[in-house]
């Protein structure tokens, strides 16, 4: 018991749940802008992957991390797009789009990377993010190295659950992305496009999800690696729904889970022999299970939540 | 402006060209990508027909990749026929391919006539079973269940793994997670001499008509469709909606346990982590070309399968990424949701002055 409190008490093991929560961050606040517009958005895996390779690739290329990052938001904002076409003025299935912009952004992903770099054997690294130094906050005892050592796109992700949350709550623009998810006919009764306002609300919330992406590549590791994104986008997923659709519940669901995913890793080391790895491994995904379970019941989707909606129509 | 009006009757014709046509598009704009790499289009094109169709061996390599693809496709057609959301094909192929090997490598001794059987309904079974957590979480909790059968596969394959190094780790595998081999009586057997395409085709044929003829023709398959086109018209009309999803889901889960059943007892004969190149997700996109339809599943997985081997033949003789054939599903996949609209819809250009004429 001793020793799961000393672990809870380390400056490093939060500053590791913070690291595993930042793709989660970017991932769950783009797919709850989504869902609030009425949208699913399930082409977040691939957009997670399209982000990952775009945001590394153009950083390989000499365009710098940031012209890297912005390239990533760029892909997610372009593979957002296709889904908002489908799904808002075509009306498509919100379901089987969203599997088809997966499939589509990794595959495409995959395949500019294969063709970019047909015959290494090593992926090729890049000079990712270095962890912040900041004069005397990064040097405070605890919360120095928690908060403060942490690379830039963390620090990009902790801005985002405060700008998403402001527009959300405190704009007019928010109020209007809270009502076309909700009353899509009350927004038309305003004078205002359902359709405009659906598709860039989705275009945005993408280019956040392809953030998350980015974060992998150009911060946690150094390059870019198939399979990398491992179901990352599935649990933002669970994750909205554990947030009730809210920007500072989203930060405390995605910290939970990164710190709950942290300190299994320590505890891995220490019965490591005994339990077999592959136990730890599967926590995320029971876990996200778990998560969804527990507030599948009360969930208050947003009520025009994959309904298409077409003019003129009560 | 342009307007979408419902058709009122839709064409058989124009129910199965839209889909062809999609495919047809999506291996068109193939050619974006191949001219990207540099690659002679028409070539690519060319060594992709004959890797799939240009000799017996390239075809027998066609209906194998099929095989796998017709059962997952079925399994997911079956589903979404309720709007039951199986994500989840991937972790219950493995989950049936996993029970395959635990009762066909030495623990029960058959002959064949007893122990192929017994291999399959495990492997049936497990998939089953595999579905029977997300559809009651479905159902008595309301937990969607596209998200739970999708982080299950990452379960499963995990558990997968864990099983192959260790308890079921072949000792004589040299070191490397793979289950001992299949038993010689539990394997389905070859179709053809010396060929990779096995009897796991026949029994994907038997469950595609098998699944056309329920869903047809009995009270079950009726109440599936029923349920699938409004619950809540369903549930007042007395149709037993609870019981048909976890009826559904049983269904989906083993007929994706059957393709892990059709991968290990019939090509590959032991059990590693890397047994499906994503079948179970493929699956999704055969039964939406298919338009849910189990007969139209055989056709569409025939199309997907063919585009695997011709660009893995294509890839092999002229270097470009055999992760083509990924993207040519991905966007038959799209262009068949599109196509979708024009069947479903009558699609007008509106000018303004018809639109005053109208009102």
């Amino acid at each position: 018991m001793s020793d799961i409190l000393e672990i809870l008490l380390t400056a490093n093991f939060w500053a590791a749940a913070l690291r595993i929560a930042t793709p989660l961050i970017f991932g769950v606040l783009g797919a709850l802008l989504c869902e609030r517009a009425g949208v699913l958005n399930l082409g977040i895996e691939g957009i997670f992957t399209a982000g990952a390779m775009a945001g590394w690739m153009a950083v390989w290329l000499g365009a710098g991390l940031w012209g890297g990052v912005l390239v990533a938001a760029l892909a997610g904002a372009a593979f957002g797009l296709v889904h908002a076409i489908l799904t808002v003025p075509l009306g498509l299935s919100q379901h089987v789009s969203g599997i088809g912009v997966t499939l589509f952004a990794t595959s495409l992903s995959y395949y500019t990377y294969r063709t970019a770099l047909p015959d290494v054997s090593s992926p090729p690294r890049i000079e990712a993010f270095q962890p912040a130094d900041i004069p005397y906050l990064s040097d405070l005892p605890f919360l120095g190295p928690a908060l403060f050592q942490q690379t830039p796109l963390t620090f990009l992700a902790l801005a985002f659950v405060v700008v998403v949350a402001f527009v959300l709550y405190r704009t007019p623009l928010g109020l209007a992305i809270r009502a076309v998810g909700d009353n899509p006919s009350a927004i038309e009764a305003q004078g205002l496009s359902v359709t405009l306002l659906r598709m860039g609300t989705v275009v945005a919330g993408s280019a956040l999800m392809a953030l998350g992406g980015a974060f992998l590549t150009m911060s946690a590791f150094d390059a870019f690696f198939f399979n990398m994104v491992n179901g990352r986008g599935w649990i933002c997923i669970a994750l909205t729904v554990f947030a009730s659709w809210r920007p500072g519940k989203a930060l405390i669901g995605a910290l939970l889970f990164g710190a709950f995913d942290a300190f299994q890793v320590r505890l891995q080391t220490e019965v490591g022999g005994v339990v077999p790895g592959q136990v730890f491994l599967m926590m995320p995904y029971l876990l996200s299970i778990a998560a969804l379970v527990v507030v599948a019941r009360k969930a208050d989707y947003p009520r025009a939540m994959l309904k298409p909606y077409f003019r003129g129509q009560r | 402006m342009i307007r979408f009006e419902p058709r009122e009757n839709v064409s058989p014709a124009r129910r199965i060209g839209a889909p062809v046509a999609a495919a047809l598009v999506a291996l068109l704009l193939a050619s974006l990508p191949i001219a990207a790499a540099g690659a002679p289009v028409l070539e690519a094109y060319l060594l992709m027909a004959r890797g799939a169709f240009g000799s017996v061996f390239a075809f027998s390599e066609l209906l194998a990749r099929a095989t796998p693809l017709i059962l997952t496709g079925l399994a997911a057609a079956v589903a979404f026929r309720a709007r039951l959301w199986n994500i989840g094909g991937e972790g219950q192929l493995y989950a049936g391919a996993l029970a395959a090997v635990a009762v066909g490598t030495g623990a029960i001794s058959a002959p064949p006539a007893l122990l192929i059987p017994l291999v399959v309904l495990a492997g049936a079974f497990a998939g089953g079973m595999m579905m029977l957590l997300p559809t009651l979480l479905k159902v008595r909790l309301g937990a969607d269940e596209v998200v739970t059968t999708l982080l299950l596969n990452f379960v499963v394959i995990l558990a997968v793994q864990m099983m192959l190094e260790g308890p079921m780790k072949d000792p004589m595998g040299m070191g490397w997670p793979q289950s001992e081999p299949m038993l010689d009586e539990a394997m389905l057997p070859k179709l053809l001499e010396r060929m990779r395409v096995h009897s796991g085709l026949i029994l994907a044929l038997v469950m595609a008509i098998a699944v056309h003829v329920f869903l047809k023709r009995t009270v079950w398959g009726f109440e599936i469709r029923a349920v699938g086109e409004n619950p809540e018209a369903a549930r007042h009309a007395g149709i037993p909606v609870t019981a048909t999803f976890v009826r559904v889901g049983l269904l989906s889960g083993a007929l994706a346990g059957l393709a892990g059943v059709s991968e290990v007892a019939g090509l590959k004969g032991y059990l590693t982590a890397d047994l499906s190149p994503g079948f179970g997700y493929t699956g999704i996109v055969v039964a939406m070309l298919a338009g849910l339809s189990p007969l139209g599943v055989v056709f569409a997985a025939l199309f997907i399968a063919g585009i695997f081997v011709g660009a893995d033949s294509m890839s092999r003789a002229i270097g470009v990424s055999n992760y083509l054939a990924d993207l040519v599903v991905a966007t038959s996949l799209i262009c068949v949701l599109v196509s979708g609209l024009f069947v479903r819809f009558r699609i007008r250009l509106v000018t303004p002055k018809a639109r005053k004429a109208d009102a």
